[in-house]
């Protein structure tokens, strides 16, 4: 015992009057050029740039077969030419048309299924039985079928694109409500809440962040398969007419042609299309509801 | 009720002051019943898998029902038990498992690519600020892409064959598995960082030891998204060039049996199409997330 | 409530004179977990006065948060009945608001000043846009979070977020407010701070609250009646006054001596209750 250190007493005391700070720099502001590189868009426009640059530089001095790789000037050219005289914007709107019919029905029949899973046990096992077995099978596989049944045409790609859209938007929807803290329902109760206004006023924006994450994945599946479908449709209709094919049929046509900057001049436009959704669309989403409500899902 | 702020001080109702008392012994809860157990029924019932099965079996009756009952033209909608032999023959007397297999190993190989890939670009990302950039700069822009739309391209770069289809997979894969990494090592909590570091852990082990299992929720819902692209990317594939490639796996299955207008062939291909996604699903990743996330309580 | 205090007027009453707001005659409360069937209380009977600082009182596992449920009407009794002036509880409402311990008993979505106009507005208090406002905005200020009106409960503090919580159950005024450990989850400092300013509150309009806690410290400076619970299940041990006592006496002979002799009522036969709650953790 005689070794372990012991209390070592001092005397108490108290400041009676607590100095100034003296450094300025407390709170200091950035100088601008620490605030330019530190904006996100700033530091990404600047790689973009670079790696267009890398492109078209590599193409020239290589001298890579256009084939293989066109140069950036000739795709942008390509994309201008297409916009301004080959009706590419006709064939956008052509796909979009389609995706956003097959996606509003898609909602309509996951809402059915949501409600009732979310009202009863027997609608809540039919739902997992069915988005267990459903949601892993590709909604393209079922394209074959669908031709089968609806023929060459818009209907049979709305059949996939449903597929595609109802159990991912279901199955989190289903998810968001069973989740709902225990709280907020006593709490919505408590008020009085009962029924469909219950349901709107407080399951819905309790289960917001679940099911915007099952409309973005029910988006990027549609995308996907939609993309797809055309493509297929490529090649099972060569006699399409140019303007009443989609943006898949442009790439596959335009390669089957051999018009690489045309096919990358498609890609392009299937990029705008998807960072227009996601980035603008959802974003615009989130940040007016679950980021400012400190709600969103890690 | 009038509003409180009417209300006269003196005219606020008062304590009701009233006698103390003190229970000295209490008498014996009578129920017999302060905690029993559920009776049989209850518990079978509860149980999950019985009433999905309940259900299953139900389903499947409905569709043999259908078809024996109003005679479907085959060709349109074969009865269950047709297609289900049609699977069982081409499962053990054709080839069906020799095109699962293909699939199985050009999706292995694409996975598995593409999950090394984004292992080194979340890597650079983590080391320097400008890999970062680059990662949500490529992932927002690239992720929108749908792999099969690089189809086309890539079977000019690389021809007719397993390397444009492992190509489109890498595609796949690589994104959404950055993307939601990216996301998750971003997320990890200051706290557990200083952790790490208090404990002297630098570079490499300090993103095996304290990142990656810190943003493990994320890394495998990242893992489940780049699965379920790269086998609709896969499928979709072969379904669109399994006929210019020749030798196809189980999307070419599908395609050829459509076209040959076996519809009951189509469906043995669907069926072995869910299976697969289902074992993936509900038996790998399951089991994995059962193995860690879940276990330590971390699931998202 | 304002007949019964119109009769009050003048002097105190004694307790035949005046009704009880809230009855509760021989209530078993029971519940389902994964496993078990489980009796939370056993033929618990009690009654609440106007103006009552009623606390229910007692360890973990004696149905004290259950029994609150029950009043509130998430749950119905298995025997017994409960009466709210006279008339029995059948289903929640806004007559009876509840504050929960837990945080996100705020809507997320809502701001603090919207979180009271929506129990306002549904809750049948008021169906005016204006005057919902100006409630909310006069409870705010009463709770002193004037500043943070139009702030999203996320970016509060926790013991910021019970005050909103308080505050949307006073707007209410509701005839009993009921509160479950609402102080439970808040530092040591903040939890002193509320306990005072709720009893500030309580001196403004003398409204009935019935108050659950596992702490006898809290129950003694908080309640002016308490009743005693044992455990596995509920059953009232004692009911005792404690109108008396409150921040000023902590530490002093009396609060002391009630506050050993409640000890020694809930831990004479103390029941181990760790393995039902482990068998259904499991």
């Amino acid at each position: 015992m005689s070794n372990v250190p012991n209390i070592l007493t001092r005397p108490e005391f108290e400041a009676s009057e607590i100095g100034k700070a003296v450094t300025s720099d407390v709170a200091r502001k950035l100088t601008l050029f620490e605030r330019i590189s530190d904006m996100h868009s700033v530091r990404k426009l600047t790689i973009l740039v670079l790696l267009v640059a890398l492109w078209e530089l590599y193409t020239r001095w290589s001298e890579v077969s256009p084939l293989i790789l066109p140069r950036f000037s000739s795709t942008a050219y390509a994309l201008y030419l297409a916009v301004a005289g080959e009706q590419l914007l006709i064939m956008v709107w052509n796909s979009v048309t389609v995706l956003i019919a097959g996606y509003i029905i898609g909602l309509v029949i996951a809402t059915i299924l949501t409600t009732a899973a979310t009202t009863t046990r027997f609608g809540s096992d039919i739902l997992s039985t069915l988005t267990a077995m459903l949601n892993p099978l590709p909604a393209i596989a079922l394209l074959p079928l669908a031709l089968l049944w609806f023929g060459l045409g818009a209907d049979a790609i709305i059949f996939t694109l449903l597929h595609s859209v109802i159990w991912p938007v279901a199955l989190n929807a289903h998810v968001g409500f069973m989740s709902v803290s225990e709280t907020q329902r006593m709490v919505g109760r408590n008020y009085g809440l009962k029924g469909l206004i219950y349901v709107g006023k407080l399951l819905i924006p309790a289960a917001f962040p679940q099911i915007l994450m099952g409309l973005k994945i029910g988006w990027a599946y549609a995308w996907r398969t939609l993309i797809a479908a055309e493509l297929v449709f490529g090649g099972s209709i060569s006699d399409t007419t140019e303007t009443s094919g989609g943006l898949g049929w442009f790439i596959f046509a335009n390669q089957m042609d051999l018009q690489i900057p045309h096919v990358f001049a498609g890609l392009f436009m299937v990029i705008l299309v998807g960072v227009f959704v996601e980035n603008v669309i959802f974003n615009f989403i989130e940040n007016r509801t679950v980021r400012r409500w400190g709600m969103q899902a890690r | 009720m009038s509003t409180s702020s009417t209300r006269k001080k003196d005219s606020l109702p008062e304590l009701v002051i009233r006698p103390e008392f003190e229970l000295s012994d209490i008498e014996q809860a009578q129920t017999g019943d302060v905690a029993r157990k559920l009776s049989l029924v209850e518990r079978i019932w509860n149980i999950n898998g019985v009433r999905k099965a309940v259900i299953l079996l139900t389903l499947v009756a409905a569709w043999q029902a259908y078809t024996v009952g109003l005679d479907v033209e085959p060709l349109m909608l074969p009865r269950f038990t047709i297609s289900f032999v049609a699977l069982y023959e081409a499962l053990f007397h054709g080839d069906l498992i020799y095109k699962i297999w293909f699939s199985v190993k050009v999706l292995l190989i694409g996975y598995g690519a593409g999950l090394a890939l984004s292992a080194v670009l979340i890597l650079w990302a983590t080391a320097n600020r400008f890999g970062s950039d680059f990662i949500s700069m490529a992932t927002a822009m690239f992720n929108p892409l749908p792999a099969i739309a690089l189809l086309p391209l890539a079977m000019l770069w690389f021809g007719l064959g397993t390397a444009s289809l492992v190509f489109v997979l890498i595609h796949s894969v690589l994104w959404a598995v950055a993307l939601s990494t990216h996301n998750g090592f971003e997320n990890v909590s200051q706290t557990l960082r200083m952790i790490g570091r208090n404990y002297g852990l630098h570079g490499i082990r300090y993103v095996a030891k304290i990142l990656v299992p810190a943003a493990l929720p994320s890394i495998l819902a990242g893992m489940k998204i780049g699965w379920a692209f790269a086998w609709r990317t896969l499928i979709g594939a072969e379904l669109v060039f399994g006929a210019s490639s020749g030798s196809g796996g189980l999307g070419w299955f599908i395609f050829e049996s459509s076209q040959n207008l076996e519809t009951e062939g189509v469906f043995a291909g669907l069926f072995a199409v869910i299976l697969i996604g289902i074992v993936v699903e509900n038996v790998v990743f399951r089991n994995v997330e059962l193995k860690t996330v879940n276990r330590w309580g971390m699931q998202s | 409530m304002a007949k019964t205090q119109n009769s009050a007027a003048g002097g105190k009453p004694a307790a035949e004179t005046i009704e009880p707001i809230l009855n509760v005659d021989g209530v078993t409360l029971q519940y389902k977990t994964k496993e078990h069937l489980i009796t939370a209380t056993y033929r618990v009977g009690f009654d609440v006065f106007p103006a009552d600082r009623f606390v229910l009182l007692g360890p973990s596992g004696c149905g004290k948060s259950t029994l609150l449920k029950g009043i509130a009407g998430y749950m119905k009794p298995v025997e017994g009945a409960i009466r709210l002036k006279g008339r029995e509880i059948s289903d929640p409402g806004p007559d009876r608001v509840m504050v929960f311990q837990e945080f996100d008993q705020l809507l997320p979505w809502k701001t603090v000043k919207q979180n009271i106009t929506f129990a306002l507005r549904n809750g049948k208090k008021t169906d005016n846009a204006a005057e919902a406002d100006d409630i909310a905005m006069e409870y705010i200020n009463k709770v002193k979070l004037t500043g943070f009106a139009d702030t999203y409960p996320h970016m509060l503090s926790g013991g910021m977020k019970q005050r909103v919580a308080i505050a949307r159950g006073m707007a209410m005024e509701p005839d009993v407010l009921l509160m479950d450990e609402p102080f439970a989850a808040l530092d040591a400092l903040t939890r002193l701070q509320m306990q005072k300013e709720l009893l500030q509150l309580w001196e403004d309009t003398h409204f009935t609250v019935l108050f659950v806690t596992h702490s006898i410290e809290e129950a003694l400076i908080v309640g002016s009646r308490i009743l005693v619970l044992s455990p596995h299940p509920g059953q009232v041990k004692a009911e005792l006054n404690a109108h008396h006592l409150n921040h000023d006496n902590v530490g002093q002979k009396g609060f002391a001596d009630v506050q050993q002799r409640i000890h020694d009522m809930l831990f004479a036969d103390r029941i181990l209750e760790d393995e039902i709650q482990a068998a259904d953790r499991a």
